[in-house]
């Protein structure tokens, strides 16, 4: 079979690889796996159906939306310096949102959150342009070939240029309408991404943990990069990550004073365990007296028609005829016995390099913990030293393509894993892609040790042309729950809560339909993170977008209260600050919210307690605290959510 | 020789393009509010220009990357395509289904980038385990590509056989696709475009984190799924 070209130009040089007698085409066998069953939900709030998130409009500034409790508060499209080009990450200091773009970066004053205000528009071209903020420090990353140290626009042509940026570009802003760029710590792989560390015993520096993705450069251009294994170079760029110092008063001296390799002896293969339907499959294998090598938590199973084809030559080796005996199946099973034992030896004994880098590093400072993504693990890391991070565990999943990025909950004892699979450029939210692909993976930490949960993805189906996959997000300080934000790129934004790590469940969302309808166009939704009561997006193409969250059966306006009443000065994502809520009424009432939603108190302890909350907030001085320490003395020893409650209320009469 | 770099362009893989292009929008919306400062038409035209200037910036080496790439991912669809009908167990099928889908999205990627770029695209067609590749290159003399007797020795291997003999040649394979992108990085100008940037830049980190996968997967059958 050849094929013709349009026209009459010359055929081409025709490849035919082997060709067997196969009726399934490669292309035929786009096989998925069938989805995994809904979780059930643990809060109310299923999400609507139809889900209005299917079969969106598109428009690169008109897109059809859907929005699911949360209000747009505003939708702002880039400063035309910006226009596209693709944002990237964000943020935040005091009132400023600042953005990410492959062309520089925008700060947006979001005092009045209706009517964002570009502070300014910095043009200096790098990708990713990830950034982060710590006092009057700004931190970019840059990882592409055409960026320069001088900020320009006509990129660098050559493979080895000294004018090339790869790594962390440090400016001051001081004043943040005039950037100024202080320093540059170039780094032999560039920075895809970095996080910002603060050491609670060091108030002099802070670090820089750079995750560099792409090439490592020749040494001719940065002196000392090796792109060699460390078996045959020490000094490789590959398999550690590098760690920077800034000096708090003289960020130009900012460099590198470590490159950890917190991967090093990564050799058994951990994983997190098969999920209750491998487990499921495997008795019934055994169940049917299926062949099975066993090596110890891994098991293959030998599918039926090869256990008969192997039955069959073991008949032959021995002259017989007729069917298999049982002797014959005893033999295989001796050497299926024997074959897994000599392959567990071969696993002990062979070399290997596991993951090169990480990703993404969310670090945790007030507990002391960071979870990395990197490659195929998912890592949890001691920070105790922060200039040297230790790994304390790993994770893998054959789920997961690519870790990405993690976040911990409020108490550190979760973890959040995303998959980055496809790398943000592809479609990967269709309604026939798995729905353990590219997804979220959740673990609870248990004696610093990860214990896989649940997936969660976003449920709404999204078209092929819509990049989407699970992406940046953080916790919104709801208390006594776990709630986060997350971007899924074009497939829009999704709260989800997941206090039962076994059972997430998504609470609201927003949506657009693609960027254009006729090819696939990056776009989406990069990174969405809460501050100081707002969503904050960072719309790709479309610019900056601001949501808030709205009531609903789920999560109570007692609820949002408490949480807009979380005041952070800054907010680097990736820099995970531990939530603490002020003793308010709107606390106060969260928990009774809860314990009402869950069947926590009766009804009428309910109306109780709400009726003393209203009395004492009319009240006030002494006789306030008075009927507020009387209302946490009763609720004393509830347990759970109720000593929650019986703690706010009691903090609530201390204060003034 | 000269008819070699002739070029054509063609639309491919119909059965799975399809859906990228058959999706009809979404019916009776309100049209968002429009966006503060300059208006949508100026926003537009800004957008075009901008995003049809950064199409103009790419060298012959990004060309012959991308279009050597396509059909060095279209072995991997073919090599992914037997697992069904050959034993792969759970594990070396999951891996397959997954190759099978990340690489037809980045074809689909790969073919856009040619097209933005008004240059030939190569079709690709795959009958069983025949592949056949209209385009320029010398499919044969990309790094890591099978040989025909190693596809013929993958065809007819069964069982824990072929999952040894695939993990084998994918990781040859893929180590091929890396060595690509570190040839394109190595050139003066490649890889200046944030599309490409980013197309070889996912393809080395994701074939990387695969090839560790199946290392890992050759010392030990990871459990059913």
């Amino acid at each position: 079979m050849t094929f013709t070209a349009p026209g009459s130009r010359p055929a081409f040089p025709l490849l035919a690889l082997a060709a067997g007698l196969l009726g399934l085409s490669g292309c035929a066998a786009t096989t998925t796996q069938a989805a995994a069953p809904a979780p059930a939900p643990v809060v109310t709030g299923a999400v609507p159906g139809p889900d209005s998130r299917v079969g969106l409009r598109a428009g690169l500034w008109d897109a059809q939306e859907a929005v699911w409790n949360l209000r747009v508060v505003s939708k702002t499209p880039p400063a035309p310096a910006f226009v596209g080009v693709m944002n990237s990450d964000l943020a935040f200091t005091g009132t400023y949102a600042i953005q990410g773009n492959f062309n520089g970066m925008q700060v947006w004053d979001i005092s009045n959150p209706s009517r964002p205000a570009l502070a300014v528009g910095y043009v200096c071209p790098a990708s990713q342009s990830d950034v982060s903020v710590y006092r009057n420090l700004l931190f970019v990353s840059g990882e592409d070939f055409g960026a320069r140290l001088d900020c320009g626009t006509q990129g660098v042509q050559e493979a080895v240029s000294p004018e090339r940026l790869r790594g962390i570009r440090i400016f001051d802003i001081s004043d943040i309408r005039h950037p100024k760029n202080v320093g540059n710590v170039q780094t032999c792989r560039g920075s895809h991404t970095h996080t910002l560390v603060e050491d609670p015993n060091d108030r002099e520096n802070v670090y820089i943990y750079v995750s560099g993705s792409s090439p490592v450069r020749p040494a001719e251009e940065l002196a000392g990069c090796s792109r060699a294994l460390p078996d045959e170079d020490p000094n490789s760029a590959l398999f550690r990550i590098e760690v920077i110092r800034v000096p708090l008063a003289h960020p130009e001296q900012a460099a590198i004073v470590s490159s950890p390799r917190i991967f090093a002896g990564l050799i058994a293969p951990p994983t997190h365990g098969a999920a209750p339907e491998d487990r499921a499959a495997l008795e019934r294998a055994k169940a049917r007296g299926a062949f099975i090598l066993d090596f110890g938590e891994e098991h293959y199973v030998l599918p039926d028609r090869y256990a008969a084809g192997m039955l069959d030559s073991l008949v032959k080796v021995r002259a017989g005829s007729g069917a298999p005996t049982a002797a014959d199946s005893a033999t295989l099973r001796e050497r299926f016995a024997a074959m897994a034992a000599e392959m567990t030896a071969q696993r002990a004994n062979a070399p290997r390099l596991g993951p090169t880098q990480c990703h993404d590093i969310t670090v945790y400072p007030a507990i002391g913990l960071a979870g990395g993504a990197c490659e195929g693990y998912g890592l949890l890391l001691d920070l105790s030293d922060p200039a040297h991070p230790t790994r304390i565990g790993a994770v893998s999943d054959s789920n997961f393509s690519y870790w990405h990025s993690a976040t911990l909950n409020n108490d550190g004892t979760k973890i959040l894993f995303s998959d980055e699979w496809g790398g943000g450029g592809g479609p990967k939210c269709r309604a026939s892609d798995p729905r353990a692909w590219g997804a979220d993976a959740i673990f609870t930490i248990e004696n610093r040790e990860m214990r896989f949960r649940s997936y969660y993805k976003l449920s709404a189906p999204q078209t092929s042309l819509e990049n989407c996959v699970a992406h940046n997000g953080s916790l919104i300080p709801i208390p006594g729950r776990d709630v986060m934000v997350q971007a899924w790129y074009q497939g829009g934004i999704s709260v989800f809560d997941w206090t039962d790590a076994a059972n997430p469940v998504e609470i609201a969302y927003h949506d657009r339909g693609p960027v254009d309808s006729t090819e696939m166009q990056m776009g989406g939704s990069w990174s969405v993170y809460w501050y100081n009561g707002l969503l904050v997006s960072s719309e790709i193409a479309r610019g900056l977008d601001i949501f808030e969250l709205t009531p609903s059966a789920a999560l109570s306006q007692n609820e949002i209260d408490a949480a807009k009443s979380v005041k952070l000065d800054y907010l680097n994502a990736q820099g995970q600050p531990r939530f603490v809520w002020p003793p308010t009424f709107a606390l106060a009432r969260a928990y009774v919210d809860q314990l009402e939603r869950s069947h926590g108190l009766a009804a009428d302890r309910i109306a109780a307690v709400r009726r003393e909350l209203t009395d004492a907030e009319r009240a006030s001085g002494p006789a306030r605290s008075g009927k507020l320490t009387a209302l946490a003395g009763q609720l004393a020893g509830g347990g759970g959510t109720v000593t929650m409650l019986a703690d706010a209320i009691r903090e609530l009469a201390a204060a003034r | 020789m000269s008819a070699s770099r002739t070029r054509w362009a063609t639309l491919c893989f119909a059965a799975l393009a399809a859906a990228a292009c058959g999706r009809a929008p979404g019916t009776g919306a309100e049209p968002a509010p429009r966006p503060s400062g300059a208006s949508v038409t100026e926003l537009d035209a800004l957008y075009r220009a901008r995003t049809d200037s950064a199409r103009r910036r790419f060298t012959e080496a990004d060309v012959h990357f991308v279009t050597g790439m396509i059909g060095h991912h279209a072995q991997a669809l073919v090599m992914a395509g037997l697992a069904p009908t050959h034993g792969a167990s759970p594990s070396v099928a999951t891996l397959c289904a997954r190759i099978i889908n990340a690489q037809n999205d980045e074809i689909a990627r790969m073919q856009q980038w040619l097209r933005d770029r008004g240059q030939p695209v190569p079709e690709v067609r795959i009958t069983g385990t025949t592949l056949m590749v209209h385009g320029p290159e010398h499919l044969m003399h990309m790094p890591g590509m099978l040989t025909p007797e190693q596809m013929r020795e993958l065809d007819e291997a069964r069982g824990p056989d072929f999952d040894r003999l695939f993990l084998t040649y994918m990781i040859q394979h893929h180590r091929g696709a890396v060595t690509m992108v570190r040839d394109l990085f190595g050139t003066d100008g490649a890889a200046q475009g944030d599309v490409l940037f980013k197309i070889a830049s996912d393809i080395q980190v994701d074939q990387t984190t695969e090839i560790a996968r199946m290392e890992r997967m050759l010392e030990a059958p990871p459990a059913p799924r």
